[in-house]
């Protein structure tokens, strides 16, 4: 019997007949969440050292001169930036089902909201370096350190994004079997977001509190 | 009694497939892109052994100095880089990297596994330790090498009290070497949790592997804070930031406290894995496994969660509150119960097993012996009163180099002489192993016993000459004989690796009967390391004849995997098999990447800033080419696309 493509070969593999198919979790997955656990302790020591800084100060923080940041702006921020996740989950499904149209939309409505959060961003400094720079003090280093770092964060999310998008639209790039990568930046993605939410209470709740 | 050489149970014709798919041809393109664990492990070890000697050289140099009051060998200047980088290069370029060399050469060989989960990431790890190493050491013919100290205190380390490059070197450096060292650590986790052999499941897992698993979590969680340290260092130095002036709301404790919330856990990132070399070693020289496994693990990760909670130990002459001494006084003693718990589970193995006193085991003998007397000034700091008496003082060297010497270079060496026939197919000669390990143990204690005394006297460290009158100058001497005397050890070490490799005669695949899987290969393994992948029955499966049976006549085609270039997976816990994986064939990508990286942190030092974001640039490219997605039909059996 021949057997050109190898069918009946592949199909009576061991772990075909075995196993349910992809089982477990990837190497991809497990190197990604660790990846992903370093940087988190990153952010914490980031964070820790701005309340460290912070509570060895004195009583008045931002130190005199600065204002306490408004808020108006980092909301909206917050408005695009977590909401973004959804359209990464609902692109991770669907391309688990093989829809790669939802890869493509669902990359795409996250890419656009990533970029509108970038943008805001460039508002928000262009408005806070005419009040304080990085060598003003240690306030003015801490803010433009930890939320440039996030920002370059969201950057590299985007560059990931971006990229898993031109993949998928060259053919044969993703399917129901093969998203290991899209996973892999959802992961990271979904991690860029939630450390906002932890930048936003730092940065610009606790002053008021 | 050794294994017998290629297993019957794979045809001539699997094992063609296996060398093919496996095996590199030497060729100037292959020493450069290979991604086999065998021989990545192997540079790591030969380049992290060259840093080792230029870090001793520069020890050498500074007990010349100080053989005698007043003398003028080196300079002041001198002598800071030089005390610096040999505190710096022998932590961060010597201790760890040549402990994850044993990791990268030992790990997939005791998992019964054909390579490391990330074989590239591997490759590109070496690399960014290489450059990365050479770019520290390279300052120092400049005269520009780090010269505040390996912990570089604020406010010393700022641009005012220090200029010139030498403290950006350091910060540079060290964020260079954050990135191979967090990339090896996150490879160790996944290797250790993936690729395990059938039927491994974690109470099967060998002790060594658990220890570098332990240190791998602890580089997880404890390098960020050092990496930010640095950040902050540079951009206070170079970009003017306050993080560390405290004239602009910046506190120059922040240091300290990020340094040793990274510091006290590397302590443990350094001794841990050699720990593991230790309970690797004993069962071959004492023909039993090691005594109370469970709880030697369960020791290992209660020091890598508690090694967290002490950092301030290192502070208690600061000014800190009370309360805060008191706690890190308690977690400090109390992690001397996990770690004293191994040190008795060894001793109780050599008591009931049957000691084969070899060049191996005799480290092991002198680490125990050090290192419990290094523990023992240990836990004379976690009292706050007397540490602050000595603080600073030649006793914290002392104390310092009994627990680094004795606890991860005696461990490294009992490895290396352990593990030569293995790594290099070659035995080495037992007179003259015996000879280095006299002359090092004599040495080593000549050398640092006397500093005991001499900082109970009053001297302090780091200085670069001293005045007659204390009365310090006769056991400084001493010392330095010492010195030299441990140099004269080393240099019989090397002699005896080269003479090995050069004549020595060929190791047999299992020439101490020793327990673990990597004893069941080939010495030198081949490339794909095992034939047949095992299948694991017990804690000492090369002792074990249901394992030793599982590679013998009649294992199936999904145990050879030989179409391809093949290897298993298997769930995290209970190590059930769940499939086979295509690895990575060798590459240049990791070489061009570590390259890019080499000229973004160079053009960062010398302030060539366009150069820098070409380097990114050339960054981003060779990530986004390197995990551009193969294209292939989405085709898999049994669900339609």
């Amino acid at each position: 019997m021949t057997d050109p493509a190898g069918i009946v070969t592949a199909a009576t593999r061991a772990e075909s007949l075995s196993a349910e198919l992809p089982a477990g979790r990837s190497t991809g997955w497990w190197g990604m969440v660790m990846f992903v656990a370093t940087e988190a302790t990153l952010f914490a020591c980031l964070l820790g050292s701005y309340y460290y800084l912070r509570f060895q100060y004195g009583p008045q923080w931002p130190p005199p001169g600065i204002e306490a940041p408004s808020l108006l702006k980092p909301l909206v921020m917050t408005a695009v930036l977590l909401p973004s996740s959804l359209p990464m989950l609902w692109a991770e499904h669907g391309i688990r089902r093989g829809q790669r149209w939802r890869l493509r939309s669902g990359l795409a409505a996250t890419m656009l909201l990533g970029i509108t959060f970038l943008a805001l961003q460039a508002t928000e400094y262009a408005e806070k370096l005419r009040q304080f720079t990085m060598t003003t003090d240690a306030y003015g280093s801490l803010f433009y350190l930890i939320t440039g770092f996030h920002g370059l964060h969201v950057l590299i999310g985007l560059t990931m994004i971006g990229w898993l998008l031109a993949a998928s639209l060259r053919g044969g790039s993703f399917g129901a079997h093969r998203h290991d990568r899209v996973r892999n930046a959802a992961i990271y993605w979904h991690f860029v977001d939630a450390v906002w939410a932890a930048i936003l209470f730092t940065i610009y709740l606790t002053p008021r509190l | 009694m050794p294994t017998t050489t290629p297993s019957p149970a794979v045809s001539p014709a699997d094992l063609a497939r296996l060398t093919e798919h496996w095996a590199e041809p030497p060729s100037l393109r292959a020493w450069f892109s290979t991604v086999d664990h065998k021989r990545i492990g192997r540079r790591y070890l030969v380049t992290a052994g060259f840093f080792f000697a230029l870090a001793g050289l520069s020890a050498l140099a500074m007990r010349t100095q100080l053989a005698r009051p007043e003398a003028g060998v080196v300079s002041p200047q001198e002598y800071n880089q030089l005390f610096t980088m040999h505190g710096t290069a022998m932590i961060f370029l010597f201790a760890t990297p040549m402990l994850f060399g044993f990791g990268n050469f030992l790990v997939p060989l005791m998992i019964g596994s054909r390579d490391m989960a990330f074989p590239r990431l591997n490759a590109f790890g070496y690399w960014v330790f290489l450059f990365a190493g050479l770019f520290m050491w390279s300052s120092l013919p400049f005269g520009a090498a780090p010269n505040n100290g390996w912990f570089a205190y604020a406010p010393l380390t700022g641009e005012q009290n220090t200029p010139g490059l030498h403290m950006d070197v350091y910060a540079l450096g060290l964020l260079f070497l954050g990135i191979s060292t967090t990339a090896g650590a996150i490879n160790f986790i996944v290797t250790a949790l993936k690729l395990r052999a059938p039927g491994m499941s974690l109470n099967r897992v060998p002790l060594f592997v658990w220890a570098i698993v332990a240190t791998a979590f602890m580089v997880i969680f404890a390098l960020p804070a050092l990496n930010l340290d640095n950040a902050m260092l540079f951009l206070d130095r170079r970009f003017d930031t306050h993080f560390f002036d405290p004239s602009a709301g910046g506190n120059v404790l922040l240091w300290q406290h990020l340094f040793w919330i990274f510091g006290h856990p590397d302590v443990y990132i350094i001794v841990m894995p050699a720990l593991g070399i230790v309970s690797a070693v004993l069962p071959a020289f004492t023909r039993r496994g090691v005594v109370g496994y469970p709880l030697v693990v369960l020791a290992i990760v209660a020091i890598a969660i508690i090694s967290f909670g002490v950092w301030v130990h290192h502070m208690f002459a600061t000014g800190l509150p009370q309360l805060s001494y008191s706690f890190f006084s308690a977690a400090s003693t109390i992690i001397t119960i996990p770690s004293g718990l191994q040190i008795f589970a060894w001793l109780a193995t050599m008591l009931l097993g049957r000691l084969v006193l070899k060049v191996p085991l005799l480290f092991v003998i002198g680490f125990i012996v050090t290192f419990v007397l290094g523990g023992f000034t240990g836990t004379m700091f976690a009292l706050t009163a007397f540490d602050q008496q000595v603080t600073d003082s030649y006793f914290v060297v002392a104390h310092f180099h009994y627990v680094l010497i004795g606890g991860a270079v005696f461990p490294m060496l009992a490895g290396i002489y352990y593990w030569l026939p293995k790594i290099t197919g070659r035995m080495y000669g037992e007179r003259l192993g015996r000879w280095a390990f006299w002359l090092i143990f004599t040495g080593m204690h000549v050398t640092f016993f006397p500093m005991h005394l001499y900082g109970l006297f009053g001297m302090p460290r780091r200085v670069y000459t001293y005045r007659s009158e204390p009365g310090w100058d006769g056991w400084n001497l001493v010392s330095t004989v010492g010195s030299y005397l441990l140099a004269v050890g080393l240099l019989l070490v090397l002699v005896g690796v080269v003479h090995a490799v050069r004549r020595g005669k060929p190791a047999p695949p299992d020439p101490w009967s020793g327990d673990s899987l990597e004893w069941s290969t080939q010495s030198p393994p081949e490339p794909y390391n095992f034939p047949v992948l095992p299948r694991v029955h017990s804690l000492h499966p090369t002792w074990d004849e249901r394992t030793a049976e599982s590679t013998g006549p009649g294992a199936s085609a999904d145990r050879v995997l030989s179409e391809g270039r093949r290897t298993l997976l298997t769930s995290e816990l209970d190590a059930h098999r769940e499939r086979a994986v295509e690895m990575p064939e060798s590459s240049l990508q990791p070489l061009l990447l570590a390259g890019a990286l080499l000229l973004f942190f160079t053009s960062m030092l010398l302030a060539w800033y366009p150069v820098a974001a070409v380097a990114v640039l050339v960054v981003v490219v060779t990530i986004a080419v390197w995990l551009w997605p193969p294209r292939r039909p989405d085709r898999e059996l049994g669900v339609t696309a």
